[in-house]
């Protein structure tokens, strides 16, 4: 099980916006071990998924190039203070993590 | 390794089919383009075609980065019709480092921290209405972000 998101999820006039910081490692795949000389492998987030009553409103697909310990915000229309927001990731690895926000 | 010439052809109708099916298949990750070395490859692997530049498309990211593990992206766009919104690193190993696939109800403006290896053109590509839209950045990273 993938470490726990952290959400904020508030509203901007018609606006909901939703910032996340998910804590992941985000390894690349190039790095070497200092005491192994060993490749680490890569083990990085390729999904992220958000729902909003049912809908996705928004997906991210990431490559190793995202930054160690993602942090991600976007906007979409069509939600009220009060609604909830679910957020998921999962990882190459088949880790994954879920969180939920209501909006402010 | 030798590619022979019935397989290349095989591979090139394959992905010409690809990208002639509907968006609707988009919905999955497009790992091909993803695994491009070459960033003109991931952007005929994941677009078809290239992207025209345009100022519509607004890349937010700093001249000088520092730090190139930590370089913070923001894309918004006054386009209409947003399908998706993807950033590439020119000269990164994997340039593609994020796409994002948007809806009819998202606003398009997504912010992300992506690494960088070393100094870079840095370019934004906006899907909307079927085509492609791009604006690109130089970036100069002073310590690379990919580790090594």
């Amino acid at each position: 099980m993938g470490k726990p998101i952290k959400i904020r999820a508030k509203m901007k006039g018609d606006i909901a916006e939703v910032k996340a910081l998910m804590p992941h490692e985000m390894e690349a795949g190039f790095r070497r071990d200092p005491a192994t000389n060993e490749r680490v492998p890569a083990h990085y987030i390729t999904d992220v998924v958000a729902e909003h009553n049912g809908d996705v409103v928004f997906t991210a697909y990431w490559g190793p190039a995202v930054s160690k310990n993602p942090f991600v915000s976007f906007s979409f229309l069509g939600a009220a203070v009060g609604d909830t927001i679910n957020l998921h990731w999962k990882d190459n690895k088949g880790d994954s993590s879920a969180t939920e926000a209501v909006f402010k | 390794m030798k590619i022979d010439r019935r397989f290349f052809i095989r591979k090139v109708l394959a992905v010409g089919v690809l990208l002639a099916l509907p968006r609707i298949l988009f919905a999955a990750r497009p790992d091909k383009a993803f695994a491009a070395t070459d960033g003109d490859e991931a952007m005929a692997t994941l677009f078809g075609e290239t992207p025209v530049a345009s100022d519509r498309v607004v890349l937010k990211i700093p001249e000088i980065a520092e730090n190139g593990a930590v370089v913070p992206v923001t894309i918004s766009t006054d386009l209409e019709n947003v399908e998706s919104i993807s950033v590439v690193v020119a000269k990164n190993p994997t340039p593609l480092a994020a796409s994002f696939a948007l809806g009819p109800r998202s606003v398009a403006n997504v912010s992300v921290r992506i690494k960088m290896g070393e100094s870079s053109q840095v370019l934004a590509v906006v899907k909307a209405g079927g085509k492609h839209y791009s604006t690109s950045k130089d970036v100069k990273v002073t310590i690379g972000g990919c580790g090594g």
